[in-house]
């Protein structure tokens, strides 16, 4: 294989890399080798401590399963309320009117802005404090109130670059037929720029997605995360095990969320029935990024 | 009105926050750009390193990483880092689970800033005969890095709001002051303000600044 950036490679070319390869994999090794003794040491890797994930169910059933369904439920909840939400700002902001553009442009910039645990800790106050949720759900509220808040405004900005993205024809041709603002709006802008969104939509949900573990981790919600102390607590601190597969668990969701979103996008770019225009995963500036994701 | 913030060090969270902030900053910028020099670079192996670490680290929320460094590295391995006290412990730990996981991002942002540079650019340098390391540092990579200003730009924000994730290991910084005020104090809207504030001013004038710094450098084409 070979780029822009470097030759075809030659003899010697072909040596040094060989050199490269041979002094890399002594470092990796070198490496592996430092981790695996340190975890041998500590007894990390003892079968006992792996034994629960891989012969019986109980740790799945009891510690894993629940929490991984916490998890799902919160970030669905969240990107379902967040998306009309988001659709509503993400409009607001295009209004000719000034007096709904610049309110609209300032809530979504002062959300964006803000942590989503700073969020996420006001929330639990909140319902702990002007509302009767009880004490068991208000974790799951605070999460899902910390994550719309952040999301939908992120949500916002996405939607509007999927209808600034389409081309100018469209809102012309709209208007020289006589359809109005809103007529325009609904009918015309909005259902091509919810397929050019769709990528962009997919991988904030990994956003979504990672950032439920902070409810995890310092709201005391019941997720996929806060399963680790108890687990490796019950199985005889196995906290390397337990992380291991947490983290697995994490990384094949959100992969698979990844790659969705890019095959969607593919898919959208060559479909010939489309104007052709679509937001890549991270068209919004820092959309992938920003999340604690951030 | 704002007497329920005597006793606390707000100035002082929040200069923690700055630090995480500029620390991984530097580290994963330095960290970023090597993973980038692999995913782009001659040898297969480290290509493949590259990529995998980009594709594993950006699918795993930073708090499991935050809590690992605590947890699996200090406790269950008892990694220190250097530290003796455990609030310096806690804290170059955080820094080593933020630069871990922004280094990823950092290496996407400048991976696409390489791909901004016309394709005559290296090719330029490689009729020259500069070898492989020399393209990257002369000619590409001072290119690359100019148009990536805006980018980077956005990781470094979202960085400043991930350092409060190093609340969840008891780093003093803004989150964690405001979780105890909220719990000891009855002025949860003034006290959310205050953080929100706090942070706007972190990240609005970053932003800014940066983005007129970005326009500055930028170059024609």
């Amino acid at each position: 294989m070979s780029s822009v950036l470097y030759d075809a490679q030659g003899p010697r070319a072909k040596r040094r890399n060989v050199l490269y390869t041979v002094v890399f994999l002594l470092a990796a090794a070198a490496l592996g080798w430092w981790v695996f003794q340190t975890l041998s040491d500590k007894g990390q890797l003892d079968w006992e401590k792996w034994k629960p994930f891989f012969s019986g169910s109980e740790a799945w059933t009891t510690y894993i399963l629940p929490g991984l369904w916490n998890t799902l439920i919160a970030a669905a909840l969240s990107m379902v309320i967040a998306l009309p939400l988001g659709a509503v700002f993400g409009i607001a902001r295009l209004s000719d009117h000034a007096w709904i553009r610049v309110p609209a442009g300032v809530i979504v910039e002062f959300f964006r802005a803000i942590p989503v645990l700073i969020l996420m800790i006001f929330g639990l106050a909140l319902f702990a404090e002007y509302t009767n949720v009880g004490s068991d759900d208000r974790p799951l509220y605070a999460v899902v109130t910390g994550l719309v808040l952040y999301n939908a405004s992120v949500l916002a900005e996405i939607v509007r670059a999927g209808i600034l993205s389409l081309p100018k024809g469209q809102t012309e041709a709209a208007q020289a037929i006589g359809l109005r603002k809103t007529q325009t709006m609904t009918s015309i802008l909005l259902p091509q720029a919810v397929t050019a969104m769709l990528p962009a939509i997919v991988s904030q949900l990994v956003v979504i997605v990672k950032d439920t573990a902070l409810g995890g981790a310092i709201l005391t919600f019941p997720d996929l995360l806060a399963a680790v102390s108890p687990m490796s607590s019950y199985y005889g601190a196995n906290t390397i095990a337990s992380f291991t597969i947490v983290a697995l668990i994490f990384v094949l969701l959100n992969f698979a969320l990844t790659s969705f979103a890019s095959w969607l996008e593919r898919r959208l770019r060559s479909g010939k029935k489309s104007t052709g225009a679509v937001l890549p995963p991270a068209a919004v500036g820092g959309t992938e990024s920003a999340g604690t994701a951030a | 009105m704002f007497d329920f913030l005597e006793g606390y060090d707000l100035l002082g969270a929040f200069w923690v926050t700055v630090q995480l902030t500029l620390l991984s900053a530097a580290g994963s910028l330095v960290w970023g750009t090597v993973l980038a020099a692999m995913r782009v670079g001659p040898v297969p192996l480290m290509r493949g390193f590259g990529t995998a670490y980009v594709n594993f680290v950006r699918n795993i929320p930073l708090t499991v990483i935050i809590l690992f460094t605590s947890l699996g590295l200090f406790q269950a391995l008892s990694i220190s880092l250097g530290g003796q006290r455990f609030e310096t412990i806690n804290f170059r730990l955080a820094v080593l689970g933020l630069v871990a996981y922004t280094a990823a991002f950092v290496c996407e942002a400048i991976r696409s800033g390489i791909n901004t540079v016309p394709v005559g650019q290296a090719e330029a340098a490689r009729a020259l005969g500069l070898n492989f390391t020399q393209v990257l540092t002369l000619v590409v990579l001072p290119q690359a890095f100019r148009a990536v200003v805006g980018p980077l730009t956005n990781v470094l924000i979202a960085l400043t709001k991930n350092t409060t994730v190093a609340a969840a290991i008891g780093v003093a910084e803004a989150a964690l002051l405001m979780k105890e005020m909220i719990e000891n104090e009855a002025q949860l809207l003034l006290i959310s303000a205050v953080f929100a504030f706090g942070f706007v001013c972190l990240t609005l004038p970053t932003g800014l600044i940066l983005g007129w710094v970005g326009k500055k450098v930028a170059v024609k084409r």
